[in-house]
């Protein structure tokens, strides 16, 4: 997945594409968009929110910190956090091998990073519970802990950060750096202070996604965690087990808390984006 | 200059939009409307019935059994000219996509807060149980699962909650089977004597030891069979289902448990109700109670040739003994606050 | 450092795809023939197939006019658009299936009044395929607009000078300097098209033979201990997946320099 937010860092004025303003075709154009993300997106996801603040703001708070959804909550961010930092550096490490380094079997490599993609959730959580269950085949046994879920969401989440550096990476000008170790920089200065910067917006971008992917995460998960409810139970179950009990209001609270999370934090990389980009 | 893309686009797209509207429709299973030419007193047994499609929305377990109960129907005269379009799937989520629109005629869920959920939504007559049965079409109790040879001997609920022992049972509130379960474990206790205190302190050790809560039975099963846990709670069909899967279990019907019963109805939404009726009328029947006992099932009418021992535990009771499930279920299961809850959050002090 | 990574993804990615199949062929290929051809299989696989159809053709349409929206075009909101794209992924697929159904259920207000005039959305072929575009929302986006904005817009400005209409610009200069990502991102599409379950659980019905994808059918033979149906299908669309993504990154020129 390439990294989308870059291409709004750079400032609006001196950009190379022209400017258009507010033309008809471009009107058209954004109120298509709109209707479409509306009907798609926007009103389904208004109307669990419009179910959370159903019975009032207060029924509202109570449902979204009620101690178990709390729990919940709390081990789903933590998880996501964990994993989408794990992702920041492997994936740029796995995409720096994929694109610096050569090896037979590179580009079957390269096409298997897709395969959480295409994997059911729920046949990855199956296999993952296979191999790290009781009767664990390697003899690692990961199911039922924290350890595990973090296992389950770092299978899920591993495109995401690699996809979207890959590119950019495919673009950076090696004579730079070339030039860097010339001068008698090392290879870790050579990739803090000229490698990095570039990959930064890039890196942001694909842990956003990982984070938001950790967070939403069900069908993996729910089948190697424990699911104990106050311990390590996801806000996903959570949410299930809500509506389960008929009780939609509690199950859209906690569903409207993650998604405000999630707009946060992908609010909050596009602003890092963009701040970086004009210290590039 | 650059609106022209825009514009060619939303043309074709609105075009794919609404032609997949359309196709969509041809594909989707609304339900048939065969009309359904007014006949006289069809519904005696033995009369040929209008050809019709019925929608069947049932839990997972008895897919087998209902596989093999239509084809039984199919050759009854009743049930000569009448197709099935089915469904299966976890009985709260079936119950659910009824209530959220789903096409059904005849529905079956694993307990009866799932039809009750139906009376609620006006697609099932209030007097849906009025029949001789209850509503119910099959029964089953709650057992104890243990691997081949109980190489741990359990014996009864008192070796459920003994230290080192982990007993698998699904979460309560996301799934029905567990709630079986649940009452199970509680009932027992009140039937043995015990008071409701002790009822509910016999739920927490009991759920002290419970490692894992997956999120459905069929999960559930699945993490035993898997390897974990030394026993795990269970209906009876489910144990006998899994073992005639080749699955490596063995089951004890404890002295003390409770009779699971599920409940059958036809809605009040089908345009089919001759057709509906005759269904579940057959569903009633010694035949198809037969098909239900090689499946594991505890037949609800009696003379029925079983291949399974079916024992009758000395100290059975019923979900009425412990007050019905509308009132057992905000007792015990309300997410807001009920003896479940506190069981759970206990729990999840405890370990921190 | 090579080894790093290839020994982080073989434990990740290698040993999961080695145990599956391994599970898959435990018993030989004949049983594994058998059980795909099962016609409720066969219509399961028939179903998935034209809800991804539907699903790549619809956004990528749409994905490629928000990716030029988003490039070419400056508006107010331009980056709240872009922040919105990315949301479908954090939504959990339990709340996708709860959202489209609070909107387009039978008892819903869109969904009933849709209902009114015939058209059904909730499980059906319009709501599965709405549940689908909604996770893979996205993907087409994400890999367009880069390299518009890569290109940049000399040779569509030239094109225009000497007399090309929008149409024509965008068929004959903007189309092609795009296939490479466009196929990108409908592959990956496709890929996450065919292994979505969770929320097309919620919104399919599981009508076998009628609205049971490939998916349900992993999950129903799962849970009735079929294990080498269940896993010969997941193996099956996987397999899909994987052979498409492997053939675009063999057929893609490295044309970056």
């Amino acid at each position: 997945m390439a990294d989308a937010t870059a291409t709004l860092s750079r400032p609006l004025f001196g950009r190379r594409s022209g400017l258009r303003r507010l033309n008809t075709g471009t009107a058209f154009g954004v109120g298509l968009a709109t209707l479409w993300l509306s009907l798609l997106v926007l009103i389904p996801l208004g109307a669990v929110v419009w179910r959370a603040q159903e019975d009032g703001l207060a029924s509202f708070w109570d449902a979204a910190t009620a101690p178990e959804a709390a729990a919940a909550i709390r081990l789903t961010v933590a998880s996501a956090l964990i994993v989408a930092v794990i992702n920041a550096v492997l994936g740029t490490l796995i995409a720096w091998v994929l694109v610096r380094d050569d090896f037979r079997g590179k580009r079957v490599v390269d096409a298997l990073i897709d395969l959480p993609f295409a994997l059911p959730t729920i046949v990855a959580g199956l296999v993952l519970l296979t191999l790290y269950g009781v009767n664990s085949p390697v003899g690692i046994e990961l199911a039922y802990t924290r350890a595990g879920v973090v296992v389950a969401l770092l299978f899920v989440t591993l495109p995401f950060v690699v996809r979207t550096v890959q590119p950019v990476l495919l673009e950076l000008d090696v004579e730079m750096e070339q030039a860097a170790t010339s001068l008698g920089a090392s290879k870790l200065t050579t990739f803090r202070r000229i490698v990095l910067p570039n990959l930064a917006p890039a890196i942001s971008a694909g842990t956003a996604l990982a984070f938001a992917r950790a967070i939403s995460e069900f069908g993996a998960t729910v089948l190697i965690s424990n699911n104990l409810p106050f311990k390590t139970q996801v806000a996903s179950v959570y949410i299930f087990g809500q509506i389960e009990a008929d009780n939609t209001v509690g199950a859209a609270a906690v569903a409207t808390v993650l998604l405000l999370i999630a707009i946060v934090v992908l609010f909050g990389l596009d602003l890092l984006q963009r701040w970086a980009a004009r210290h590039a | 200059m650059f609106r022209s893309p825009l514009i060619r686009f939303s043309a074709v797209a609105i075009v794919a939009a609404l032609a997949m509207a359309a196709c969509g429709d041809d594909g989707s299973p609304a339900a048939a409307n065969n009309s359904t030419a007014g006949t006289a007193a069809a519904g005696s047994a033995g009369a040929e019935l209008p050809a019709a499609k019925l929608s069947l929305v049932a839990y997972s377990t008895p897919q087998e059994a209902y596989e093999k109960i239509i084809t039984a129907f199919n050759a009854t005269p009743a049930g000569k000219n009448i197709t099935f379009s089915k469904s299966f799937g976890a009985s709260g989520d079936q119950s659910r996509a009824v209530a959220s629109g789903l096409d059904a005629d005849y529905v079956a869920f694993s307990l009866e807060p799932d039809v009750t959920r139906l009376v609620k939504a006006n697609l099932v007559a209030p007097d849906w149980n009025k029949d001789a049965n209850a509503g119910n079409v099959t029964d089953s109790v709650v057992v104890l699962v243990v691997r081949k040879g109980n190489p741990k001997n359990i014996k009864g609920w008192a070796d459920l909650t003994k230290p080192g022992i982990e007993v698998i049972t699904p979460n309560p509130f996301t799934s029905g089977g567990a709630r079986w379960n649940v009452m199970a474990a509680y009932g027992q206790v009140i039937k043995g004597g015990g008071t409701e205190a002790d009822g509910v302190a016999y739920l927490k050790s009991l759920f002290a030891n419970v490692p894992v809560q997956d999120d459905s039975a069929r999960k559930a099963l699945q993490t035993f069979t898997s390897g974990k846990g030394d026993v795990m709670l269970a209906y009876e069909n489910e144990a006998i289902f899994a073992q005639q899967k080749g699955q490596d279990i063995d089951y004890v019907v404890p002295d003390s448990t409770i009779l699971i019963e599920n409940p059958a109805a036809i809605t009040s939404t089908t345009k089919h109700p001759e057709q509906a009726k005759a269904f579940l009328d057959f569903v009633r029947s010694p035949q198809a109670q037969q098909i239900f006992a090689e499946n594991g099932y505890r037949p609800v009418v009696s003379d029925v040739e079983s291949p399974y021992d079916f024992p009758t535990p000395t100290g059975l009771f019923t979900i009425a003994d412990l007050g019905g499930w509308t009132d057992v279920t905000a007792k015990f299961f309300d997410p807001k606050g009920s003896i479940m809850s506190d069981v759970e959050a206990g729990i999840g002090v405890s370990v921190g | 450092m090579r080894f790093i990574a290839l020994g982080y993804l073989a434990v990740l990615i290698g040993l999961p795809v080695v145990l599956i199949f391994w599970r898959t062929f435990e018993h030989g290929v004949k049983p594994v023939i058998d059980s795909l051809s099962d016609p409720a299989v066969l219509h399961a696989f028939r179903v998935t197939a034209i809800i991804t159809f539907w699903t790549v053709l619809l956004n990528t349409v749409f994905g490629v006019g928000i990716a030029i929206l988003l490039v070419r075009h400056t508006f107010p909101g331009r980056r709240m658009l872009n922040v919105l794209i990315d949301l479908p992924i954090a939504v959990s697929p339990v709340v996708v299936g709860l959202a489209l159904i609070l909107v387009y259920g039978k008892f819903a207000p869109v969904g009933g009044w849709l209902d009114d005039h015939g058209i059904q959305i909730i499980f059906s072929y319009p709501g599965m395929v709405l549940a689908t575009m909604f996770v893979t929302l996205p993907l087409v986006v994400r890999e367009v607009a880069p390299v518009l904005e890569e290109i940049g817009t000399e040779q569509e400005q030239a094109a225009h000078t000497l007399g090309a209409n929008g149409f024509q610009t965008f068929r004959r200069v903007t189309l092609p300097a795009i296939r490479w990502g466009l196929a990108y991102g409908v592959v990956l599409t496709i890929a996450r098209s065919l292994g979505e379950y969770g929320a097309i659980a919620v919104v399919s019905g599981r009508l076998i033979g009628q609205t049971q994808t490939a998916t349900l059918v992993v999950d129903e033979r799962f849970q009735n201990f079929d294990q080498t149906t269940a896993y010969a299908v997941a193996v099956t669309m996987a397999f899909v997946a994987i052979i498409t993504l492997v053939l675009i990154n063999v057929l893609r020129p490295k044309e970056h320099s």
